[in-house]
């Protein structure tokens, strides 16, 4: 399995929300939806404080309940890669993968009424491009790539910077990075 | 402290501040599923054993239930669809790692099965239809048939029985991201559940008073066995990671208390096992209609808690909202 993977830079991100109109912009969500959002997450007691800010999205996991549990087969992995999309010709609006996803919230209801999530913009990867958040992103606090290939820039990030990624104890193996 | 802010709008529809993608048509469906397993079951299990004479309405007359109240059921589960005209998506594939696809094949197998069976118990349960029946050409022969088999029938009607209340549950505890369904425990208890309500149903319809006795005495069975599952659950809950403590507290103290051990507990399980009991000493005759009607609103309470409580527990939670708790906390 191709593993792509985002790595965000928690220090350098300032919240600014870019990445969400970018991806509003670039998928034309629905009016009143989102595909991804960002976490301001305080830490401490007054006056010792630590802020992070935290742009968040469908994790891609490895191992995505969301997939499993489709009874359809709509929710599936892109082409064999660690992708996650759903395809609305196959979706009956069951609502499985909004339950099964342990992220809450990755997966949003599209109007016409089949499930619509973030697509790491697969239409844009395929042309070798980065998702529309990543090239927004005005601090370049985001990355993309191939997490297998050893010497792209994710992979350096990874192996340089302390990370973390979201409830790593679903079991789902996320491919999302925070860099801490 | 740690305190986790959503500062861009995400608000999507039931889904913030908590999930609630499944309302009342699920746990209908989910009630009306495990009662018709129920019907199945008891009717297949008279007509196995040739009860006819202690159960005549559940050897008989019962089957004739399971088709009606399942599809009542399967009503509501296709009003829950948001994607309605893919409907027939769920029968172009097999997906064996999702229990839904599972239960979609099994509500396939069941309506075949509960017509051989009703076919099979026609003449003998509805006699009144007996007239109509010898005019139709081929008819008598077909249900003289049916009748020849009506033992094999049921052993074909038995297994789907269990499997239809058994899955209703285990569809929910599949899902690891819901800390309040991911026990194994909820498989038996909907199916004990689904089981009892169509004891209760059965002992409601029946005519005879021996049968209905008899009904009362297997619903007492499966009401304790019920109460030994709901145990084994807090016990599991009360004693796991995080996750399942913060279920359990929704239930021992929480938002879910009194329902919980109101609607569901008391006077869906205790006060309808002490109806029963003193039924069967020939106490309380009067309360022999409302016992079976408290196990059947019984049922109906602890799918709804199931599918609310369940969506609502979860790995992560933001404040959603300007919460001005929040600043007093970090002082």
């Amino acid at each position: 399995m191709a593993r792509y993977g985002m790595v965000i830079d928690t220090k350098l991100c300032i919240g600014c929300a870019d990445c969400v109109v970018a991806c509003k912009t670039e998928n034309k969500v629905p009016e009143g939806l989102n595909r991804d959002w960002v976490v301001e997450a305080t830490q401490g007691t007054y006056p010792n404080l630590e802020t992070e800010f935290r742009s968040e999205r469908c994790n891609h996991c490895s191992n995505a309940t969301c997939v499993t549990m489709c009874p359809t087969g709509a929710s599936h992995h892109w082409k064999g890669t660690n992708i996650v999309l759903v395809d609305p010709n196959k979706c009956t609006g069951c609502k499985a993968c909004i339950s099964a996803c342990p992220y809450d919230a990755r997966l949003i209801m599209h109007p016409e009424g089949y499930i619509d999530k973030c697509t790491f913009c697969h239409h844009r990867v395929e042309k070798g491009m980065d998702p529309a958040c990543v090239s927004a992103c005005p601090t370049k606090c985001m990355h993309f790539g191939l997490l297998d290939d050893p010497n792209s820039e994710v992979s350096q990030l990874l192996r340089t910077r302390k990370h973390k990624v979201l409830a790593p104890e679903t079991g789902n193996d996320p491919n999302v990075y925070y860099l801490i | 402290m740690l305190e986790e802010i959503l500062i861009t709008a995400r608000s999507n529809p039931h889904i913030d501040p908590v999930l609630e993608v499944w309302n009342w048509q699920i746990s209908v469906y989910l009630f009306f599923g495990g009662l018709t397993a129920g019907i199945m079951f008891f009717s297949a299990l008279m007509q196995v054993l040739n009860k006819d004479r202690e159960a005549p309405f559940a050897a008989n007359g019962l089957a004739l239930l399971g088709p009606i109240v399942l599809s009542l059921g399967m009503t509501t589960l296709f009003l829950d669809l948001s994607h309605k005209l893919f409907v027939w998506r769920f029968y172009t594939t097999f997906q064996p790692t999702s229990p839904m696809s599972y239960g979609a094949w099994i509500l396939v197998l069941f309506y075949p099965v509960s017509v051989l069976q009703i076919l099979s118990t026609l003449r003998k349960g509805y006699p009144m239809v007996v007239s109509y029946t010898e005019r139709v050409p081929l008819l008598p022969q077909l249900l003289n048939l049916m009748e020849t088999y009506r033992r094999p029938i049921a052993w074909m009607a038995l297994p789907i029985a269990v499997g239809l209340g058994v899955y209703t549950g285990i569809l929910l505890s599949a899902f690891s991201a819901r800390p309040f369904w991911n026990t194994g425990l909820l498989g038996p208890l909907f199916l004990v559940s689904g089981l009892s309500t169509g004891a209760a149903l059965t002992a409601l319809i029946a005519r005879q008073h021996s049968e209905r006795q008899l009904f009362t005495r297997i619903d007492i069975g499966l009401i304790v066995a019920e109460m030994l599952v709901v145990a084994l659950m807090l016990i599991n809950l009360s004693t796991g990671a995080r996750p399942q403590l913060e279920a359990a507290e929704k239930l021992l103290g929480g938002s879910y208390t009194m329902v919980f051990w109101g609607a569901f507990v008391a006077v869906g399980l205790l006060i309808p096992l002490l109806l029963e009991t003193f039924e069967l000493r020939g106490l309380m005759r009067s309360a022999a209609v409302l016992a079976p009607v408290l196990v059947l609103a019984g049922g109906y309470a602890l799918r709804v808690i199931a599918v609310d409580l369940g969506q609502e527990t979860t790995w992560i939670n933001y404040e959603s909202e300007f919460n001005p708790q929040l600043l007093e906390r970090l002082r």
